[in-house]
C-alpha cells in the first residue's frame, strides 16, 4: 500500500547545530504512528517540516505519492494536513464556535450557528463533548484540546500531528483522548503521536520511528517489540557495559541521614508542570540515589523542591536535620547544598558571563566576599580567580582562559566546569539533574568518577537521569519516578532492567514479578 | 526565521555564532555619523548649507569657555539620571521613568526650598537636596510596588507615572506653589540665594551638581563591579533563571535599582530647579530624563561612554538653542536630532548579534524544484 506521507532524506541545519539528519520516514492511511526521542532529539523541528512551518534545507517529501513542496500551514490544511501544538493558540476571551472560526476559511465561517452546528455533530461523533458556546477561559485543559482537535477535524483531515498531546491530560482524559483516536485511525485518518513516553506508545500506535541527535535510529512495531528495546534506541549506548565503579561498601541503613523527604506533594501554578504526591525519600551519607524516569515526569519539579528555587511546606523536607522546605536557595546552600541543573546554559551558567564571574554564582558563600563593616559585599576577586583556577584544572576544563565566556564552551566542558564548581563547595549533598546528558565520552567519564569520589569522601549525591546504563553504573541504590509517584528504593544490584522499566512506566507493585522471577530461577 | 526565508530577498539576516564586540563600539559611532548625514540632508532641504548649519549645531556653542560651562550643566542632571538608569537596565528593569522622578525631585525639593525664601545660610540646602531625593525615590517606589506585588510592566507603569508627575508639576505652578507676585504667571517664586547650589565662579552658572554627577558615575560604576549587589544585578539581567537557581531575591533587587534611580533622577531634579533654573517653572526638565536612555545605551553603560554620551546629548540641546538664534531654525531640531540618534543605533545594533549575508535559500529551493520536475 502506498504511504499517506513519506520522506526521505529530509535535512534540516540551524547555525551550529544538524536539527534533522537525512530522515526517512512514511506514515500509511489510517496508522497511528509514533515519532520518539529524548528532548532535542529533533522531533519538533520535522514536525514543523511537515506542517510548512520549517523549510528543510534537502530532502523530498511525498504526500500521498506526488512530491509536494508544503509551502506553509495554510498549504498543510488545504493538503488535508492538521496539528495539534503542545502549547495551544487559542484566544481565552472568545467562545469556542468563535475560535474555530478564526482558523477556517471565510466561506465556512461566515456563518457561527452553522458552525456551532457543525462543531457539535462532530465532537459528538468522536466522543469529545463540547459546547460552543463556551468561553474558552472556562475550559479545562483537556477541554482546550478537545477544541483544538476539533478545528482540525472539521476540514478534510487526512493527517493528524498530534505534539506530546498528553503531556498536560490527566489520566482520564488521556483514556478518552485514546478513543478518539483509535476511532479516527479506523476512519481512515492518519495520526502522527509524537511523544516520549514509552507505555503511551506501545499502547496505540502501530509504527513508530525512533530519533536521536536529529538521526533515525530505528523504525519499529511497538506492540512487538517491548519498552526497553524501545529506550535502547531513544537512549542509544547499546554498548556494553566497560566501566565499572565500585558500590557504597558495608551496611547503607547504618548510617546517619543526610536527606528526608516526607510525604511531599506539589502542585505547581503552571499548568504543564507535573504534581507530585507523597513523595518519601531518604538518603544516606555517602552514597548515591539514582532517580529513573521518562522525562516529564515530575522530576523537574523535585529538583526546583530540592534546590529552593519552589518552596514548600517547611517540614516536607529535612536536610541534616534541618526542616527547610520553605528556605531559599542561598540559605540551603550555606547548611551544604549544592545543585547541579539540567539547563547549563541559561541556569547553571550565566551565557554572556566569564567563567571567573560563573564561578562566583553559586559559591559566594564560600569565603568569596568581604565581611568586615568596612568594605563589607565587595567581591574578593582574588579568590574568586584561584577557584576559578582550580576547576579548570582540577576538572580538565578546556577554555580560552577564565575570561572565556559560559556560552563559548562546549557542552561537555561547560558540564565539567558546573560540576567543578559545585563539588569544590564540599557539599554534604549534591543533587545532579542529568550530569552527562549530551556529553561526550571522555567528560562523562570524568564526571561520573568525581561523583563517586565525593561519595567516598561521605556526600550524599542525588542523580537524575535518563540513562539507565549510567544509573546502574554509578548509583548505590535506584527508584523510579512516574507521573508525580516515586518507586519502591532499593539497591541497584536488587533491581533488574525489567524492573525498573515497569517502575518508569508507573506499575510500582512488582512484588508479584520479583515472585515469578524468582519461580523461574528455581524452575531453572 | 522561516519567515524570513518566505520573503526570498536577496540578502537575510544570520544570527552571529556570538555577539561581536567591534560592533557593539563601532555602532554608536556609525549611528553619529549616520545621524549627522541625516541631519545635513535636513538642513540642505530646508534650504541652508549643511556644513555651516551642523558647525552652528555641534561646534559653534563650545567655542569658548562659557559654552563649555553651559556644558557642564546640561552633562550634569545627564550623568546622574543616566548612572541611575544603568542601574536598572543592567538587571533588564526597563524604567522609562527618570523624567518623572526628575520632575518629582525637583517639585519636592522646590516645596521645601519655597519655605525657606529668608533663609541665609547654605545649611537649608541639605533639608532641600534631600527632599528631592526622596521625592523621586517615593516616584520609582510606586513602579516597584507594582511590578514587584501585581507585575506590572514596568515601561508601560513609569511611563504614565511620567505624565502624572508632570501634571502635578503644572497643578504646583499653576496653584498653590504660584508666585503671589509673579503677575500670574504659572511659575513659583525665586528661591532664597542661599538656597541655590554653589557655583564655581560668578562668571558662570555652572554648580556642584556637576561635582554630584561625576561622583555618582564613580560610585554606581564601583558598585556595578566590585560589590555583590551590582554582581546579583548583572545575572538577574543577563539570565532570571540563573538568578533563581543562585538563590537571589529578585524583588529586593528589584526594589534596590528602581530606588537608587529615583534618588539618582530626585537630585538630578532638584539640582536643576535650586541651581540654574533657580525656581519652579512648568518646563522644568527639557526632557533630560528621556535623553538620558540614549545616552545610557549610546554609552554601552560603560561609565567613561556614558559621559561622552551626557556631553553629546548636552550639546543637542545647546545646538538647538542655537541654531534658533543663528539661522531661525525651530529649537525642536533638539529633539529630532536625539530621535535620530537612538533609531540609528538601534538599528546598528541589530548588527552587534546578527550579519548581513545573500540569501542562498532562494538558489537552493530553486534547484530543487528544478530537479523534482
Amino acid at each position: 500500500m502506498m504511504a499517506r506521507l513519506l520522506l526521505k532524506g529530509i535535512t534540516k541545519t540551524y547555525p551550529g547545530c544538524i536539527a534533522n539528519k537525512d530522515i526517512d520516514l512514511a506514515v500509511k492511511a489510517g496508522e497511528i504512528h509514533a515519532l520518539l526521542g529524548e528532548n532535542g532529539a529533533g522531533k519538533s523541528t520535522l514536525m514543523k517540516i511537515i506542517y510548512g512551518v520549517v523549510k528543510p534545507d534537502s530532502g523530498q517529501l511525498l504526500w500521498e505519492g506526488e512530491a509536494t513542496q508544503i509551502t506553509g500551514p495554510s498549504h498543510a490544511r488545504q493538503l488535508g494536513i492538521g496539528m495539534v501544538f503542545q502549547h495551544f493558540s487559542l484566544f481565552e476571551t472568545l467562545t469556542v464556535a468563535e475560535n474555530i472560526a478564526l482558523g477556517l476559511p471565510e466561506a465556512d465561517s461566515k456563518n457561527l450557528d452553522a458552525l456551532s452546528q457543525r462543531i457539535k455533530t462532530v465532537s459528538e461523533h468522536y466522543g469529545m463533548a463540547l459546547d460552543p458556546q463556551r468561553y474558552v477561559h472556562t475550559l479545562s485543559v483537556g477541554e482546550q484540546q478537545r477544541v483544538e482537535i476539533v478545528r482540525c477535524l472539521l476540514q478534510d483531515i487526512k493527517l493528524l500531528i498530534l505534539d506530546e498531546p498528553t503531556s498536560v491530560l490527566t489520566p482520564q482524559e488521556v483514556k478518552s483522548l485514546f478513543k478518539t483516536l483509535r476511532q479516527l485511525a479506523s476512519e481512515g485518518c492518519s495520526i502522527l503521536f509524537i511523544s516520549h513516553k514509552l507505555d503511551e506508545v506501545t499502547d496505540i500506535c502501530e509504527g513508530a520511528t525512533i530519533l536521536r541527535h536529529g538521526e533515525v535510529t530505528g523504525d519499529c512495531n511497538p506492540q512487538a517489540v517491548t519498552s526497553q528495546d524501545i529506550a535502547r534506541m531513544m537512549v542509544g549506548d547499546d554498548t556494553p557495559l566497560t566501566e565499572n565503579y565500585e558500590k557504597a561498601e558495608g551496611d547503607l541503613s547504618q548510617r546517619p541521614t543526610v536527606l528526608n523527604i516526607r510525604e511531599l506533594d506539589f502542585k505547581s501554578d503552571d499548568p504543564f508542570a507535573c504534581a507530585l504526591h507523597g513523595l518519601n525519600l531518604e538518603v544516606k551519607q555517602g552514597e548515591i540515589l539514582g532517580i529513573a524516569g521518562v522525562a516529564g515526569n515530575g522530576q523537574d519539579e523535585l529538583m526546583s523542591l530540592l534546590s529552593g528555587e519552589e518552596t514548600c511546606a517547611n517540614d516536607r523536607i529535612n536536610l541534616l536535620g534541618q526542616d527547610m522546605g520553605n528556605w531559599s536557595p542561598a540559605r540551603r546552600r550555606e547548611l551544604g547544598f549544592a545543585f547541579v541543573p539540567e539547563e547549563r546554559l541559561g541556569r547553571g551558567a550565566v551565557p554572556n558571563m566569564s567563567l571567573k564571574e560563573n564561578a562566583l554564582l553559586s559559591s559566594s558563600h564560600k569565603g568569596l566576599l568581604h565581611t568586615n563593616w568596612f568594605n563589607k559585599g565587595l567581591i574578593k576577586f582574588d579568590q574568586v580567580k584561584q577557584l576559578t583556577t582550580t576547576i579548570i584544572e582540577k576538572y580538565k576544563v578546556k577554555c580560552g582562559g577564565l575570561e572565556a565566556q559560559a556560552k563559548s564552551l562546549s557542552g561537555g566542558n561547560l558540564q565539567k566546569f558546573i560540576i567543578g564548581r559545585e563539588i569544590e563547595q564540599n557539599p554534604k549533598l549534591l543533587v545532579c539533574s542529568h550530569p552527562t546528558w549530551g556529553v561526550d565520552i571522555g567528560a562523562a567519564i570524568l564526571i561520573r568518577h568525581a561523583l563517586i569520589e565525593l561519595r567516598d569522601q561521605g556526600c550524599a549525591i542525588i542523580v537524575v537521569s535518563e540513562d539507565i546504563d549510567e544509573l546502574y553504573q554509578i548509583s548505590d541504590r535506584l527508584c523510579a519516578i512516574c507521573d508525580g509517584h516515586l518507586s519502591p528504593i532499593k539497591p541497584t544490584r536488587d533491581i533488574t532492567i525489567d524492573t525498573l522499566g515497569q517502575w518508569m512506566a508507573g506499575h510500582f507493585n512488582t512484588d508479584e514479578n520479583t515472585n515469578k522471577q524468582t519461580e523461574e530461577l528455581a524452575h531453572v | 526565521m522561516s519567515k524570513a526565508s518566505w520573503l526570498q530577498s536577496p540578502l537575510k539576516l544570520e544570527k552571529r555564532p556570538s555577539d561581536s564586540q567591534k560592533i557593539a563600539y563601532l555602532s554608536p559611532v556609525l549611528a553619529i555619523a549616520l545621524t549627522l548625514i541625516s541631519g545635513g540632508l535636513l538642513f540642505l532641504f530646508l534650504g541652508h548649507n549643511p556644513l555651516t548649519a551642523l558647525h552652528t549645531f555641534f561646534i559653534a556653542p563650545l567655542s569658548d569657555v562659557y559654552g563649555w560651562t553651559e556644558l557642564g550643566i546640561k552633562v550634569a542632571p545627564l550623568l546622574l539620571c543616566a548612572m541611575g538608569l544603568t542601574l536598572c537596565f543592567r538587571a533588564k528593569i526597563w524604567n522609562i521613568g527618570a523624567e518623572g522622578q526628575f520632575i518629582m525631585g525637583a517639585l519636592g525639593g522646590g516645596f521645601v526650598a519655597l519655605q525657606f525664601l529668608d533663609a541665609e545660610s547654605a545649611w537649608v540646602l541639605i533639608p532641600i537636596l534631600l527632599a528631592g531625593i526622596v521625592s523621586g525615590m517615593a516616584w520609582a517606589a510606586l513602579a516597584a510596588y507594582l511590578k514587584t506585588h501585581f507585575k506590572v510592566n514596568e515601561i508601560l507603569s513609569t511611563i504614565m507615572l511620567n505624565y502624572i508627575a508632570l501634571n502635578a508639576l503644572l497643578y504646583a505652578v499653576h496653584g498653590p506653589l504660584k508666585d503671589p507676585n509673579g503677575f500670574n504667571f504659572p511659575e513659583s517664586a525665586l528661591f532664597a540665594d542661599a538656597a541655590l547650589l554653589p557655583v564655581f565662579s560668578d562668571d558662570y552658572r555652572l554648580n556642584i551638581s556637576l561635582l554630584f554627577g561625576l561622583f555618582f558615575m564613580v560610585a554606581i560604576w564601583t558598585l556595578m563591579s566590585r560589590t555583590w549587589v551590582g554582581y546579583q544585578i548583572h545575572v538577574l539581567g543577563e539570565d532570571a533563571a540563573a538568578a533563581k537557581y543562585a538563590g537571589f531575591k529578585q524583588k529586593k533587587l528589584t526594589w534596590f535599582a528602581l530606588l537608587a534611580c529615583g534618588a539618582l533622577a530626585g537630585l538630578a531634579g532638584v539640582s536643576e530647579a535650586a541651581g540654574p533654573v533657580g525656581q519652579l517653572i512648568p518646563a522644568i526638565s527639557p526632557g533630560y530624563g528621556y535623553a538620558a536612555i540614549i545616552v545610557v545605551f549610546l554609552g554601552r553603560m560603560h561609565p567613561v561612554g556614558i559621559l561622552l554620551g551626557s556631553m553629546l546629548l548636552g550639546l543637542t540641546y545647546m545646538g538647538g538653542e542655537m541654531v534658533q538664534i543663528e539661522m531661525s531654525l525651530p529649537k525642536s531640531l533638539t529633539g529630532l536630532f536625539q530621535g535620530m540618534l537612538l533609531f540609528f543605533l538601534l538599528a546598528c545594533d541589530l548588527l552587534i548579534s546578527y550579519r548581513v549575508v545573500r540569501n542562498k535559500s532562494v538558489n537552493v529551493s530553486v534547484a530543487r524544484e528544478a530537479t523534482s520536475a
